[in-house]
């Protein structure tokens, strides 16, 4: 859920927290992270003789904890921290710790509305997940990964080991040992792996990608699985629309894009990998090798003709799903592309470029010289910062949001600045 | 016939050999074997089988062969006649023992370290060769036990080891507290975004070795630089499945390495001190996914060294006393030249250094690597006694004074390991990062 | 005997150089494109650079590491593959031929040297055949095939020298000198004698890879 029309979209620039500062106070200050709003800067501080807290705009949370790690804030603007306290792990959210507590937790992940918080869970050995504080399930198992939640919170799955099987006893696992566990219950049928998995859009169907044997892949959805088998296969995604499921599949030497088991593209590629739907799910578009060592974006199986050497990442479409774009690196240098058109500046680091919400702009962090700029349809901004985050469009269109931290040492500051469109680009 | 040849021949059991082998028929085989000839062999497998001219100018090249008083049969052309050169004459139509014994050949008497290459006239490539018969086998299923375990474990840890996430990132902040009692407030940074270098290490830093991870903590901790380690899989690039030859779990585990690379925004992924690492993120598993070389810069831990210490981010108090020899690793030296900056780095932290020779990139291998040390216990013996030469240029370096082997890769640790305390050659081995961290200024705790 | 003498030495000459070019073309050809279907990484990787670094390193003695630890094999290898070359390329014999069928020449040496190269040749070939039956590798490693190649290969040197110097029949071994030099020039592209031309592809590409992505000599 978008809530940014609730921010404050007003011109200008303020100071949220002296950052600099912060390196008196706490002997230990690690690197921050900003909300959403970018209304706060949180980050871990000492606070004691092995004793450890958040600090959000200058001041610490109330409660210490053994070890804080992996702050994270939440799309909804609450604060995350995995803690723990004499050996016992839990999520802290905005200093309060869950009241369950494992063993071990980890992987924090959010739903886009940030009201479910879901994390892997060891207790006693045995694996699951949590959410919102609780147990899965009753069910427990003796290992988890791939952890995937649905769109709306209510259902979560994670790849999950089913049998036993001692180490070096090669035999038992080729039959099968892994499967997917949704809310904690498994599918029946084993594999030999399952790996990434996805959710449809109706939150009701589960797709992973499966090893049947050795060298047999394929997709499972809901526990069966597709009639073909393949040498290779990579995460399914369903079509948003309806459930139909595609993933990128090796056939004949050669990677195509395959739907519920048959081609559904003809262009063969050395690659072809994070593949996704436009928002109406009217287009695909892939990562791409149209050739060996040549990288670009695959749109509805038609290749850009830019290509990259070292790789392309970070593609994302436009919110009407008209435009695409990502980042594409060539010896080293890191380009923003959009629509094939590849900017014009080039950084030593560019992050996944945002779309303004009717699609006309586009805007990138990036960093060139251990310097931070914001880059807007090509324009950088004047400024440039120690620091800053991804910039965000005001839900008008007119606005950006620049998240940055500013000056040197103990000057350092967290500034929150919005910027007319108009001024950036002139 | 001495001993060490006695033990070669000796019928050695290998669960994975022998329980995969009694699920084949020769119409299995060749089946399996016409499949992956026409799927797979091109112009190279066929150049470099049929186009040996059994000059014999390779055999010299192998420490198998040397050790084993030059028995013919190791020679690395010799391994190809008893194995591709067969299967190819015979299209296929080879019986079960045979596979058997080609699985053991291809398996556990080469190492991959091409050294034969640089002693054949022709450039013909005997790993290359030694690798696709290894992937035969796979895709027959009679790939050694305890190697085909670790492909396992790659295949759902995305490690080596079977090393969980939570195992992983709790050995982390476990050996992060351990260092504070040494120097206050080290840190490991876990995930940190934006940072300078990803530090990569393998499945048995976190399991066996974990004052490895200690080390080099307090060495960035020192240079003072900005780096950090995952806390998902893709931490680990050690790589058994490039040497299985299941090149799809290859793949796999290397996207899942170079992803967390480019996730985590680094300018480069540095590792630890492992040879096969490097060949799969800097040769193998990047091509197998289509990086024509890997798409984030890789360094090893040599040259990482080699620049702190050149750039003077590490100081050292005072050299290591006893006298040394270095051992070349063949995936860092004959696969990426690394053996003058190597040098640097161990004439900088040590007073006094013999060599062995031959070295540099004509080096010996360890006999450990290229997946014959992950063959486990089965095989142990037959990979220490091929490696008489090994032990030989160890007495000799130690007739010269050399009390330590630096070493800096994992499986000639293990194998050199072996090799000195079966010939009790009394010498102790240490990693690059073991001395440094030793001999280095350290931030003393207040 | 004319007849065979004729047989041989016109229609069957010309299909040993049709056989011998064409096959070197076929061979060159059919590899290059299996290879582009199969190892493409050896057009990825090759670099002419590195490959003529490697090449140089091992077509000229004592430039390779190996060659200097095996110094007779060495000696006796180059003077081989010099002389198999160097004497039916420039005898005096060969070139007159040439210039009475096509009226074009070329230098050529004095009898006697060439005597001397071919003595040579066979020379080093006896030294191969003992090699292969006396060395426990080399002898291992040896097919039925190697020795075949072998014989192949000293056949025409030894017959020519056979009939130059007029030994009892000179004439029958004149006409098995020009057949075994045919059947030699037809074996060349479709045995492993193709090294003669697959070599600068195998070493090339081997250079290419130490060279630019390994960094290390692979002499």
């Amino acid at each position: 859920m978008d809530r940014s029309q609730d921010w404050n979209w007003n011109s200008g620039k303020r100071i949220i927290a002296e950052f600099g500062k912060w390196e008196e106070a706490f002997d230990w200050v690690e690197e921050p992270y900003v909300s959403p709003d970018g209304d706060k800067i949180a980050a871990v501080v000492k606070t004691g003789e092995m004793e450890f807290s958040v600090c959000v705009n200058g001041s610490a949370w109330e409660n210490t904890f053994d070890k804080v790690w992996y702050v994270r804030f939440a799309p909804d603007g609450r604060l995350t921290a995995i803690v723990s306290d004499t050996g016992a792990w839990t999520l802290a959210i905005d200093g309060n710790a869950w009241e369950e507590t494992f063993d071990y937790i980890w992987d924090t992940r959010f739903t886009p509305d940030g009201q479910t918080i879901v994390c892997n869970a060891q207790q006693g050995m045995q694996y699951l997940l949590v959410k919102n504080g609780a147990p899965w399930g009753e069910a427990t198992f003796a290992n988890i990964g791939h952890t995937a939640v649905s769109p709306d919170g209510s259902r979560l799955a994670a790849v999950v080991q089913t049998e036993d099987f001692n180490e070096g006893d090669i035999f038992k696992f080729q039959e099968g040992c892994y499967t997917v566990a949704i809310n904690g219950h498994a599918w029946e049928r084993n594999f030999v792996n399952a790996w990434e998995t996805s959710f449809s859009a109706n939150n009701q169907h589960v797709a992973t990608e499966v090893r049947l044997s050795l060298y047999d892949y394929t997709i499972a959805v809901d526990g069966k699985i597709w009639s073909a088998t393949y040498p290779s296969v990579w995460k399914p995604v369903f079509n948003p629309r309806d459930t139909t499921v595609t993933a990128p599949v090796k056939s004949a030497g050669a990677w195509i894009l395959a739907c519920d088991g048959r081609p559904l593209w003809t262009n063969k590629y050395a690659q072809l990998w994070h593949h996704m739907y436009s928002p109406d799910g009217d287009k695909i578009a892939a990562i791409a090798a149209p050739k060996f060592g040549r990288w670009t974006m695959a749109v509805d199986d038609q290749p850009w003709s830019v290509t990259f050497g070292d790789f392309v990442s970070e593609a994302v479409f436009s919110p009407d799903g008209q435009r695409l774009a990502c980042i594409g690196v060539d010896h080293k240098k890191h380009r923003i592309v959009v629509d094939g058109k590849p900017w014009s500046g080039d950084y030593d680091l560019a992050w996944q470029p945002v779309f303004s919400p009717d699609g006309q702009h586009v805007a990138a962090r990036v960093e060139k010289d251990g310097l931070f700029s914001v880059v807007v349809d090509d324009q950088p901004l004047k400024e440039s910062y120690r620091r800053c985050w991804d910039p965000v469009f005001s839900p008008d269109n007119q606005h950006l949001l620049v998240r940055a931290l500013e000056g040197q040492g103990a000057d350092t500051v967290y500034t929150r600045t919005v910027l007319p469109l108009s001024e950036i680009l002139g | 016939m001495n001993d060490a040849t006695a033990v070669e021949t000796k019928q050695i059991y290998d669960k994975g050999i022998e329980e995969g082998a009694a699920r084949l028929t020769p119409e299995k085989i060749k089946q399996v074997y016409q499949q992956m000839m026409s799927a797979e062999a091109g112009a190279r497998l066929k150049t470099y089988v049929q186009n040996c001219v059994s000059c014999g100018l390779c055999s010299e090249a192998c420490h198998f062969y040397l050790s084993y008083d030059r028995d013919p049969r190791f020679s690395p052309a010799g391994k190809v006649r008893q194995t591709m050169a067969e299967l190819m004459k015979k299209k296929g139509a080879v019986s079960v023992e045979f596979m058997k014994k080609t699985s053991e050949i291809a398996s556990t008497e080469c190492n991959l370290c091409k050294r034969c290459a640089q002693y054949c006239p022709f450039g013909l490539d005997v790993a290359f060769v030694m690798l696709f018969v290894r992937r035969l086998c796979h895709k027959l299923g009679i790939s050694p036990q305890y190697i085909q375990d670790t492909a396992h474990s790659h295949s759902v840890t995305g490690n080596q080891m079977w090393v969980k996430e939570d195992e992983w990132v709790d050995s982390l902040q476990w050996q992060e507290e351990e260092a504070q009692e040494e120097i206050e407030n080290l840190r490991i940074p876990v995930e940190k975004e934006g940072a300078e270098i990803f530090y990569s290490v393998i499945g048995p830093e976190p399991k066996f070795r974990a004052q490895l991870i200690y080390q080099a903590a307090v060495i960035f901790n020192a240079a003072g630089l900005n780096w950090t380690m995952p806390a998902t899989p893709g931490w680990d690039n050690s790589d058994m499945a490039m040497y299985t030859g299941d090149n799809e779990i290859m793949a796999r585990i290397k996207r899942m390495h170079f992803e967390t690379a480019m996730r985590l925004k680094v300018k480069r992924v540095v590792m630890g001190e492992c040879g096969h690492a490097f060949r799969s993120i800097y040769d193998v598993g990047n091509r197998a996914l289509g990086w024509r070389m890997p798409p984030v810069e890789v360094s090893h831990s040599i040259e990482f060294f080699y620049e702190l210490l050149r750039d003077d981010k590490i100081k050292i108090a005072e050299k290591y006393k006893p006298t040394v020899t270095i051992h070349d690793p063949c995936n860092v030296v004959r696969g990426r030249g690394l053996h003058d900056m190597l040098r640097y780095v161990v004439h900088a932290i040590c007073e006094n250094v013999v060599e062995m020779h031959p070295n540099r990139e004509h080096n010996y291998c360890c006999s450990a690597g290229g997946g014959v040390i992950n063959c486990g216990p089965p095989w142990k013996m037959k990979r220490v006694n091929g490696n008489k030469v090994k032990a030989q240029q160890l007495f000799a370096a130690k007739s010269r004074g050399a009390e330590t082997c630096v070493a800096p890769c994992h499986n000639c640790h293990g194998g050199l390991e072996d090799i000195i305390h079966h010939n009790e050659i009394g010498m102790d081995l240490k990693f690059l990062g073991d001395i440094i961290y030793e001999v280095m200024e350290k931030p003393e705790r207040v | 005997m004319h007849a065979i003498y004729n047989f041989v030495s016109g229609p069957l000459a010309w299909v040993a150089f049709i056989l011998f070019f064409g096959g070197i073309l076929y061979q060159l050809i059919s590899r290059a494109m299996l290879a582009r279907k199969k190892d493409h990484y050896v057009y990825e990787y090759w670099s002419f650079f590195y490959a003529l670094r490697s090449i140089a390193h091992w077509i000229f003695p004592f430039a390779s590491t190996n060659s200097r630890n095996r110094p007779v094999l060495t000696i006796v290898t180059f003077v081989f593959h010099i002389c198999i070359f160097v004497a039916p390329l420039f005898l005096f014999a060969h070139v007159s031929l040439i210039y009475e069928a096509f009226g074009i020449s070329w230098w050529f040496m004095p009898d006697g040297v060439a005597d001397i190269l071919t003595l040579l040749v066979i020379g080093a070939c006896i030294f191969f055949l003992v090699r292969r039956l006396v060395q426990p590798d080399v002898k291992y490693l040896s097919t039925p095939t190697d020795f075949i190649l072998l014989g192949l290969v000293a056949a025409p040197f030894v017959t020519g020298y056979w009939a130059y110097h007029q030994w009892p029949g000179n004439e029958f071994m004149t006409i098995l000198h020009m057949f075994s030099a045919e059947v030699l020039l037809v074996a060349i592209p479709f045995t492993k004698l193709n090294h003669m031309f697959l070599f600068f592809f195998t070493r090339g590409y081997m250079g290419s890879e130490f060279g630019g992505v390994r960094f290390a000599r692979d002499w």
